[in-house]
């Protein structure tokens, strides 16, 4: 089970928080891992002093790894640092330092050179860390060697002004902070010209961090400006380790959101009240944020993870629609003051920010724009209401339909993926062509389990990546190695160690470990003359008796990558003869259209 | 030495790609079955228009015109082969390709007929025909069974994959080997008959129709069956051998699900065995009617 926290032990029972929900569970034993925490009392008896009062904190130290304490030296996981690697560099240096050798530059010191090369100011590295540090506000909390850190997932550069940072639509998760300099956001996706700008010392990319969605809008440089790109992980450390950017970072988050979904000529100034009243609430998965028929006025944003809209029609709860992260919900009790029309619940454990109805109406008040805006976003959310309500008196069985695939789906695991495959079974003949089309068009290794998965009403959800908005996958690589790419894809570069931490954090179960087979001889020469396997994977007997002799190839981690740089989109789908393999976005899918889908 | 990573933040726009379940029957709003019809309509026009004497032939202009079409629709037709197993990485969309065939080698029938003027006799050019409307039966054999199973597979699978199906009799076979254990010989010879007489797929007639009367586990079934009812009449039946009964019943079912799948799958697949050996011998067929066409005429 991952990311499952412990919510209550009873007598031979336990009670999970889990990401889809609580689970109870038979437990007459448990074994627990400790020692993830610094063993605080010994090391403090030392005459150590730790950073902050935080359970989780770090010894205070110097630049040469030596603690408040003279004479005492800390290294690796004590220090903050849980790698092999780096604990035996830091070993090494701190013996060399003892040794007098003050000369020493640590083993990351060309790396962090080459990452501050190209920028002006000739700057040395250890002045570089200290200028980002004193410029970003973020970042101020840290010390010398956590920037050190820091900056090693990090990349500080240069943009000229006029620059594209990033654009609407692109993917990315990473964090930017801005040491000098100015940027301007477009907040129109019509009109370029129309701008907001964001100054020295600010942070921007973070609905894309926290939502792990699409950028929102366009970002220019807006004068020669000096910016550090932090990449996702480096930013979820960051604000694990300093509280500080932790609050800024939501701040920001919430100000931000605001500003992109009710655009219409809003300022930060005017959010001030709304912002004050805002609260980040973390939602189980099922749990119900409004509750059709309640009174209430509260507005949702959703931050991360996704929702599903309910409406009870003759007693069944009937789904209407799916809200993925950057959008929001509780909108018509404002505007109409009506009750609650419709229960809105958490597809997976998501976070959310609360904002108090009165505050909003307030500022509604002062901006007639924003009704009129917000009246439009509603009347097709009134719309999709009565048409379901509609198709429900002429044919109820459709829409029952409509609700159990689309219930089914987020069961699987579609509300947090961002692009999914999915089989229609009254049109698949298990031709596998979609497995020899991934194996043959990826080093022989085929990334799909097209008959393992779940099923319903002929829908099947088949074992392949679902490219997660926040990838489970990558909560734990040592290498870094996992990365999303340009089109979203969430893909494993060539650094994989094969340590298989990947496969075991899947919940879906679509990461394989395997070595590249030999190459095959060529189609024709199977076609001709039988050589060869023939198209898909080899099979292990094959692959055993062509491997070169004496070279063990090692295993690593492989997934899809969906087909990313091959101008056709995905294989699986391009190769299915008969129609049956698609594979979308859950809005895509999650629509009205899936009505018809039930009506055949 | 550590490379500058790339600028990313580029919004790169995904390659076009299917969104929608539609089939292969239906693609494009049934594209190719409108081109066909019109195809078809055009090759009755041709030859409706056309007035040749002494009478409709494959040698007329208009039987000229018909005949070189359909040999190239026969060509590119089988191209179908090579498109599904060469993954390029352009973009093409084999349901496309399917939905093509389907409708173009139909409309065959009309082409091809028409360029016969219903002249047939016992000749290699009659036999390219014969040929040609066996492929194309064969295909149509095909349309129904891709229209139909599907469905039914899937059914049948409930969310059960073929190695886990055969891995659930093998499950059961182990059980059955225990239970055994301890019955006298005559009881236990009968338990081997499942156990050694039972073939989950059989040949290849008993995996087209999913039947095999004579399969061990049935017998095993019904003798066990048969002394548990003589012993249930007297008194009390033998434990040991309900167990059994209860196990080779379960296998039983397993074997026809099992059954049922590979039935199915073989149905999808054996067509295919026919549909493309027969393609291989039109094409030497229709080369030699054209060959012959042109030496000798």
């Amino acid at each position: 089970m991952t990311e499952t926290t412990t919510r209550e032990i009873e007598p031979q029972w336990v009670v999970l928080d889990t990401r889809d929900g609580e689970v109870r569970a038979r437990c007459d034993r448990m074994i627990a891992r400790m020692g993830s925490a610094p063993p605080r009392g010994f090391v403090e008896a030392c005459g150590v002093e730790f950073a902050s009062n935080d359970r989780l904190a770090f010894p205070k130290l110097s630049a040469v790894f030596e603690s408040t304490a003279p004479g005492i030296f800390v290294v690796g996981a004590l220090a903050g640092y849980p790698l092999i690697k780096h604990c035996m560099n830091q070993g090494h240096d701190v013996v060399e330092f003892i040794n007098g050798n003050t000369d020493l530059k640590p083993a990351d010191e060309p790396i962090l050179e080459a990452k501050f090369r190209g920028l002006p100011g000739g700057r040395s590295v250890a002045e570089w860390l200290e200028y980002l540090r004193s410029n970003v506000s973020i970042l101020e909390g840290m010390s010398a060697l956590q920037m050190r850190e820091f900056m090693l997932d990090s990349e500080a550069r240069l943009y000229r002004a006029g620059e594209v940072i990033f654009e609407r639509n692109a993917p990315g998760s990473s964090l930017f902070g801005i040491a000098d300099g100015e940027v301007r956001v477009e907040i129109n996706p019509t009109d370029p010209w129309i701008t907001v700008p964001i100054g020295k010392g600010k942070i921007f990319g973070e609905v894309g961090l926290i939502s792990g969605r699409r950028r929102g809008a366009t970002i220019r440089a807006g004068t020669d400006c000096i910016l550090v790109e932090i990449s996702r992980s480096a930013a979820l450390k960051l604000m694990s380790a300093v509280p500080a950017a932790q609050r800024e970072v939501t701040r920001t988050t919430t100000e931000r959101s605001l500003l992109q979904i009710f655009k219409s000529g809003l300022t930060p100034e005017d959010l001030t009240d709304v912002i004050a009243s805002a609260k980040v609430e973390t939602i189980r998965a099922g749990q119900a944020i409004i509750k059709e028929g309640e009174t209430g006025d509260d507005i949702f944003i959703i931050r991360s993870g996704s929702m599903i809209v309910e409406k009870s029609i003759g007693g069944k709860p009937v789904f209407l629609s799916y809200v993925p992260a950057g959008s929001y919900v509780g909108e018509m009790s404002v505007i109409d003051g009506g009750p609650r029309t419709a229960t809105v619940r958490a597809a997976v454990k998501s976070d959310v920010i609360k904002l108090s109805g009165e505050s909003f109406r307030a500022l509604l008040d002062a901006k007639p724009g924003l009704t009129a805006r917000l009246r439009e976003d509603m009347s097709s959310r009134t719309q999709l209401n009565t048409f379901i309500e509609s198709k429900k008196d002429s044919f109820g069985g459709v829409v029952e339909m409509y609700s159990g695939i689309a219930n089914f789906l987020l069961d699987n695991g579609v509300g947090e993926a961002t692009d999914v495959l999915l089989i229609d079974e009254k049109l698949c003949v298990g031709c596998d062509n979609c497995e020899k089309a991934c194996a043959d068009s990826h080093d022989g290794l085929s990334r799909l389990d097209r008959e393992a998965g779940r099923t319903y009403a002929h829908l099947h959800v088949p074992t392949s990546c679902r490219h997660c908005e926040h990838p489970h996958c990558m909560a734990d690589c040592p290498p870094n190695a996992i990365h999303r790419g340009s089109t979203g894809e969430v893909y494993i570069d060539e650094t994989c160690i094969g340590c298989g931490n990947c496969q075991r954090n899947c919940p879906y179960g679509v990461i394989r470990m395997d070595k590249v087979p030999p190459k095959k001889p060529w189609l024709i020469n199977w076609l001709l003359f039988g050589q060869g396997p023939g198209p898909g994977e080899p099979d292990k007997k094959w692959s055993y008796k062509h491997a070169k002799k004496g070279v063990e190839a090692p295993k690593k981690a492989i997934k899809c990558d969906m087909c990313t740089g091959q101008s056709g989109g995905p294989a699986c789908v391009r190769a299915c003869p008969t129609g049956a393999a698609i594979r979308v976005s859950p809005e895509q899918f999650l629509s009205v259209s899936l009505i018809d889908r039930g009506g055949e | 030495m550590a490379t500058k990573a790339p600028r990313t933040g580029r919004a790169i726009v995904r390659a076009p790609r299917e969104t929608t379940h539609e089939g292969f029957l239906t693609h494009a709003k049934s594209r190719w079955l409108k081109i066909a019809l019109g195809l078809c309509a055009l090759a009755i026009a041709v030859y409706a228009l056309t007035d040749p004497l002494p009478r409709p032939n494959g040698g007329t202009f208009a039987g000229y015109l018909l005949g070189t079409v359909g040999a190239l629709l026969i060509v590119w037709l089988s191209m179908i082969g090579l498109r599904k197993r060469i993954i390029t990485s352009k973009p093409y969309s084999l349901k496309a390709w399917t939905s093509a065939h389907v409708y173009l080698g139909l409309s065959l029938i009309v082409i091809g007929t028409l360029h016969t003027g219903f002249q047939l006799g016992w000749n290699v050019h009659t036999l390219a025909y014969v040929l040609m409307m066996f492929v194309i039966i064969s295909g149509i054999y095909g349309i129904v069974v891709y229209a139909r199973l599907p469905e039914q597979l899937s059914a049948n699978r409930n969310e059960a994959t073929q190695p886990q199906m055969l891995e659930a009799i093998r499950a059961l076979d182990r059980q059955l080997d225990t239970a055994a254990q301890p019955l006298g010989k005559n009881e236990a010879d009968i338990v081997r008959l499942s156990l050694e007489e039972c073939d989950v797929g059989g040949n290849l007639w008993q995996r087209l129709t999913g039947r095999q009367p004579n399969c061990g586990n049935k017998r095993a079934r019904d003798a066990i069956q048969a002394i548990v009812n003589t012993q249930m009449r007297t008194g009390k039946p033998d434990a040991r051998l309900t167990q059994i009964l209860f196990l080779l019943e379960r296998k039983d079912a397993a074997l026809a699900q099992a059954r049922r799948h590979i039935r199915m799958k073989t149905q999808l697949e054996l067509w295919l065995y026919i549909h493309v050996p027969a393609t291989f011998a039109l094409l030497a067929a229709l080369t030699a009617h054209i060959l012959s066409v042109f030496l000798y005429w």
